[in-house]
């Protein structure tokens, strides 16, 4: 029986359920001392001295500095302009200046505290705002991390020629990722054996990369071994790298192994957040509805280094049209500086930005035009065959109608709107419900995974038995099963009979990072691929289509015995046909896309301004279902992040630190909060994918903010512009409203 | 620590008698963690706000980031590896695995804690009987969803006892 | 664990006598640590003032909930879980069972007790206010004898009591005779478990005749100290309950309170909900 399909359970899950699952913090090694990592108090600024206290006695403390790096000071990613330790300047409070160890984790929280770094302030900005401004220079020339602008057809002849234009600019905020084990790494590391990283992570040759540059070790010295891993959501994809450089460089200097995990405190101020943003829509429309020109100004606020803000932002600025048609469009992407800690990945990684921002107002344009909010988008989604706003001429069949009617009927939709609208004059609580319809773009954006030339390998050993190799993790998604599924089923073997390695880079090839919803669609189908050269192999000695496991584990047997280990590996190769041009961001964005509908029902209490959401349809098509629990579990915690971002999450800022840094303050939804998140797929196999599978993390993270602000909107009358949207903020927008 | 201040506190954990030596305002947390080797008890926050550090003692859910050491002192406390016994799993852990209410596993040992316990005190839940009884238990995974499907199944598995 | 656990001393000591010999003896040097749900969370923020802490956790003679003629005297360590347990509680004064079922989660209300939510002296505190509305008084014990002070006379001011170094809080007594009154408990808080409150509104009041016979309002996280609303009982009080009186109960009201920006919300906010909680209340009694 095929186990593609069939909700099979968790791999590791008996692992978990008992406690026996093996996280960073559950790692002890003889003779470990504890690290800790002293951060700048000051936005900006020259370091001027570091004092160190002098009841402390120093001589029994590891001490790193930035000039104990023995490579080059540099978080090695995309620009390289993070120092790993700063050095003679600070850009950002948090920033790590000193690392301390010791063998008593409390001596050495109390010596962190008598550290002092001290700063000859500079100029900060704290806004995008005043760095588009650019009175203060933060970083570069002009405060901007990265700029695109691309475009298509005549959008100023188009909106000086409008019949319509409808207006507007929508925020988001900062959203803290929240996994509920914080980061943490232990660290071995000396000249004669290199250094070894065992930690919490989602990309481990991203660390492996990272650490060196920071030793200027050969790669075959530097080993990265992923732990059990606590969440991600991708805040354990670029920072952690940080993390497993200091937890080396004191195991370095120290000569001894270093545990380097951060309490919740350290982790919500000092870690990567999603990145905030402000949107400026201009839309043109026929007095009918149908979209003449989108003209789409996208910012986001970096942080103070460059990190991943330019690929969350191309994301971003792709989505920002979201899944219409249109034939003037001018999208504008421009990541700039701030003196905040760098904001990072996110699940969606700037497409929930973005895309929030347009499906608000796609409410407005139809309200703008009189039609309803299905109308106007069932009027303009985009086909097969259409050519989207970056040029990308879409092959796949595309229905979002079919979802659009899906989600429509399955929430009662028409009908609730309109009952909806009869007795809210009446009541304290008043109902809405708002849909959203959007698409999220699989794998990396672009040329992107040509360039990571992603590696699997497949082995079996003589007995039959079949291990999976990649450097794709397993954070709570499901990576596990879902390959051992497409291996299970390509081999034709059971999916229990699959083992799979431990991502240690010393033994898995480099299958690229566990980040933007290509795990199962691109590292999947190197999974298939790499099956399928094993029975390529396995021919050599008569194994035919369609044999059993008997026959499987005689012709391994029969393999071995002949010719040795058996092994096969897969390269990433682009699906035939697909073009990128990164000069001028044109052509094929992503491989495919996965599309949805999502449509939330919300009360909003009159007396205090509160939203609740009563109820939630996510209707998606992901291609192929590898493992329906684990999938509807996917869309469940996704829909669950987004309806935090959107209603409960916000981080109050001062002068660039997160002052709300505790569980406490900083609001999660709990068990209490949420709706019944009801969850549907469609079904339309990706030629390319594992099985016909696309990709499926991300993507509910992206509708559920703006179907619920719509919600609201039409509850109340109000027009909510920016998420997290508080009850303090409605209220405000209450009284507007009233005039 | 200064030798001054320590103490020995007996208790049982997990069924077994324990001498746990430590600073009497050490959390129960770490000696359960540092000490026992127990480190299915997670820390998730130290705040007491996200449960993942989830025991039970003398049938109570406690945070054990919250206890002193010294409030330990003559209990009975249950860990998450006190849950299954030997090979079999408790009926909670293994509908946990069945409906997918574990995703990256750390706030599970306390989850699954909590919905024993609620179990034991109320044998047949309603839906609104496990929202409350896990409100002090954070999943940043699964929406919660899941969850409430396995402990739903968890008790239609136990029958409640006679 | 951001504190220095050598600056710390926690003992247990052998009885209530005991323990409070140790306080009257070197008064000012310890501090009551009761069930720890506020005080080890200050420990691991490195928050809390080093020194040494008496634990009261283990002492039967402040645990329990006894019923008289006129009150339900409920000892300083009972914990949340066990006033939701209490049958008389709940008929009797099922404000003080809703703030406790809302107060943290299941593992909170197992250790978190009602005499730590008076002395932690947070105006955000969920119990508080309901115990107002009973117009409890607190019983402190030290070896000098019990003294009682009305509740609405503890809080003197933002985590300012009336309690001496050397006492200790030993029960708190609530007003029997409240089950015919109109009750109203809501926590405006940042979600719907385990949150800190915005504003928190107690209220009951007696309709048994043509005017309210009596009114108390009590709220939390609206001032320094939770606190009764004194004006606006008073322009309710004796009148009958009309719209034009829920509306100057209403308006006094916005005088009771002094609300602040902070992390969780704004003084505007507050104010705002603090009088909607209140209208709608009494609006429900009115129909």
């Amino acid at each position: 029986m095929p186990s593609i399909g069939r909700s099979i359970p968790r791999r590791e899950g008996r692992s978990k359920v008992t406690g026996r699952a093996q996280y960073v913090d559950d790692l002890t090694l003889p003779g470990m001392l504890f690290g800790a990592t002293v951060r700048s108090t000051d936005p900006r600024g020259l370091i001027r001295r570091i004092d160190f206290d002098s009841e402390v006695p120093w001589s029994e403390f590891v001490v790193v500095t930035a000039a104990d790096v023995p490579g080059v000071n540099r978080v090695a990613l995309i620009v390289d302009d993070q120092p790993c330790l700063a050095a003679d300047r600070v850009n950002h409070p948090e920033e790590p200046v000193v690392l301390l160890a010791h063998p008593d984790r409390h001596l050495v929280e109390e010596a962190r505290r008598r550290v002092h770094i001290v700063v000859d302030p500079e100029p900060a900005v704290f806004s995008m705002d005043e760095s588009l401004a650019g009175h203060t220079i933060v970083w570069g020339r002009d405060n901007i991390f990265k700029n695109y602008v691309v475009t298509r057809g005549d959008v100023d002849a188009a909106i000086a020629n409008a019949d319509v234009l409808v207006e507007g600019e929508y925020e988001t905020g900062a959203q803290e990722q929240l996994y509920i084990e914080p980061n943490g790494m232990v660290a071995t590391g000396n000249p004669a054996d290199g250094v070894t990283v065992w930690g919490s992570m989602q990309c481990p040759y991203y660390i492996h990369k990272a650490l060196k540059a920071i030793f200027n070790l050969p790669a075959d010295k530097i080993r990265v071994v992923q732990m059990e891993t606590g969440g991600g959501f991708g805040g354990k994809e670029e920072y952690p790298s940080i993390i497993a450089c200091h937890a080396a460089l004191l195991a370095w200097k120290a000569g001894a192994p270093v545990k380097l995990v951060y309490d919740r405190a350290e982790d919500m101020v000092a870690t990567t957040k999603r990145h905030p943003s402000r949107t400026r829509h201009r839309t043109a429309v026929t007095r009918d509805g149908r979209l003449v020109a989108m003209d789409i100004d996208f910012v986001i606020d970096g942080g103070a280094y460059c990190t991943l803000s330019p690929v969350v932002l191309s994301r971003g600025t792709i989505h920002s049209a979201g899944p219409y048609l249109c034939p003037n469009v001018r999208l504008r992407g421009r990541a700039v500086a701030t003196n905040a800690p760098p904001h990072g990945a996110f699940r969606g990684f700037g497409a929930p930005q973005s895309l929030f921002a347009l499906e608000r107002h796609m409410d407005r344009v139809a309200a703008a035009v009189g039609l309803t909010p299905d109308a106007l988008r069932r009027r303009n989604f985009i086909r097969a065959g259409d050519t989207s706003a970056v040029g990308q001429v879409m092959r796949d069949p595309i229905d979002m109608v079919a979802l659009l009617e899906r989600a429509l009927s399955i929430a009662d939709y028409h009908a609730k709107r309109a009952r909806f609208d009869e007795i809210n004059p009446s009541l304290r609580v008043r109902k809405g419900i708002g849909l959203a319809a959007f698409m999220h773009g699989a794998g990396f954006t672009g040329s992107g995974e040509d360039h990571l030339a992603s590696v699997v390998a497949v082995e079996a050993g003589a007995d039959g038995r079949v291990r999976v190799l990649s450097s794709n993790t397993e954070i709570g998604q499901g990576t596990n099963t879902i390959f051992a599924q497409i291996a299970a089923d390509t081999l034709g073997v059971p999916a229990e009979s699959i083992e799979i390695a431990q991502p240690d880079t010393s033994i898995v090839p480099d299958s690229g990072p566990t980040v933007a919803s290509r795990t199962c669609m691109v590292v999947g189908k190197l999974v298939e691929t790499a099956a399928r050269g094993l029975i390529a192999e396995l021919k050599k000695v008569g194994f035919g289509d369609g044999a059993d496991t008997l026959a499987f584990e005689r012709a391994c047997a029969a393999y071995a015995a002949r010719f040795g280990p058996l092994r096969a590996i897969a390269r990433y190769q682009a699906p035939p046909g697909l073009r990128w041009d990164d000069e001028t961001y044109q052509g094929d964005a992503y491989g495919t896309y996965a599309w949805a509908v999502y449509v939330a029902e919300v009360s909003v209490d009159m007396t205090t301004w509160e939203t609740r959401v009563d109820d939630f349809v996510a209707v998606q098509e992901v291609g192929k279902v590898i493992n329906p629990t684990l999938a509807t579990g996917q869309i469940e915690g996704g829909v669950a992040q987004a309806i935090g971002w959107a209603l409960y999450e916000r981080i109050v800022w001062r002068e660039g630190r997160m002052a709300n840094g505790e569980m406490t303050n900083y609001i999660m939804p709990t068990s209490m909060d949420l709706p019944p998140i009801r969850v549907f797929f469609e079904e339309q196999p990706y030629a390319y994918g594992p099985g016909g599978a696309k990709g499926i993390g991300e993507l509910p993270m992206d509708g559920p903010a703006p179907a619920i602000l719509n919600a609201v909107a039409h509850a109340t009358g109000a027009d909510p512009r920016a998420v997290p949207l508080m009850p303090e903020t409605l209220m405000t927008l209450m009284e507007t409203a009233r005039v | 620590m200064s030798e001054v201040s320590a103490v020995t506190v007996s208790c049982r954990v997990n069924g077994v008698p324990a001498e746990l030596r430590g600073h009497p305002m050490d959390r129960l947390l770490d000696v359960l963690r540092v000490e026992l080797l127990l480190t299915g008890t997670k820390e998730g926050c130290g705040e007491g706000e996200c449960g993942a550090c989830s025991v039970v003692i003398d049938g109570q859910l406690v945070n054990s980031c919250l206890v002193p050491l010294l409030h330990a002192r003559g209990t009975s406390i249950t860990t998450i590896e006190g849950v299954a016994k030997g090979d079999r799993l408790h009926a909670v852990q293994q509908a946990f695995i069945t409906n997918g209410g574990a995703q990256c596993g750390i706030c599970t040992p306390g989850m699954v804690l909590a919905a024993v316990t609620l179990l034991e005190r109320t044998p047949e839940p309603s839906l609104d009987d496990i929202r409350t009884a896990l409100a002090g238990n954070l999943c940043r995974c699964t929406g919660y969803t899941r969850i409430f499907e396995a402990v739903l199944q968890a008790c239609r598995a136990t029958p409640p006892e006679t | 664990m951001r504190s220095f656990l050598p600056e710390f001393d926690l003992r247990a000591p052998a009885n209530l006598v005991d323990a409070l010999e140790t306080l009257a003896h070197e008064p000012g040097t310890w501090r009551p640590f009761a069930g720890g749900t506020d005080l080890m969370v200050l420990l691991e923020a490195g928050k809390l003032p080093p020194g040494r802490y008496l634990s009261l956790w283990g002492l039967p003679e402040l645990r329990g909930i006894e019923i008289t003629d006129d009150e339900i005297v409920v000892g300083a360590l009972t914990t949340y879980t066990d006033v939701l347990q209490s049958d008389a509680l709940q008929a009797e004064c099922p404000l003080v069972c809703r703030a406790a079922a809302e107060t943290g989660g299941v593992a909170t209300q197992n250790r978190g007790t009602i005499g730590g939510n008076i002395v932690n002296a947070s105006p955000a505190a969920d119990t508080p206010p309901a115990l107002l509305v009973y117009d409890a008084d607190v019983d402190l014990v030290s070896v000098r004898g019990v003294r009682r002070v009305p509740y609405d006379r503890f809080h003197l001011g933002y985590k300012h009591m009336d309690l001496a170094p050397d006492e200790l809080v030993q029960s708190v007594r609530l007003a029997r005779g409240r089950g015919g009154w109109l009750q109203a408990w809501r926590k405006v808080g940042t979600r719907r478990a385990q949150a800190i409150s915005k504003v928190c509104l107690a209220s009951a009041i007696d309709l048994t005749g043509a005017a309210v016979r009596d009114i108390r309002i009590a709220l939390g996280s609206v001032a320094p100290t939770v606190a009764r609303a004194s004006l606006a009982e008073a322009a309710i009080r004796g009148r009958a309950l009309t719209h034009e009186t829920i509306a100057a109960g209403c308006n006094a009201l916005a005088r009771d309170i002094t609300p602040i920006d902070d992390l969780r919300s704004t003084a505007e906010y507050r104010l705002r909900v603090a009088r909607n909680l209140l209208e709608e209340f009494l609006s429900s009694a009115v129909a």
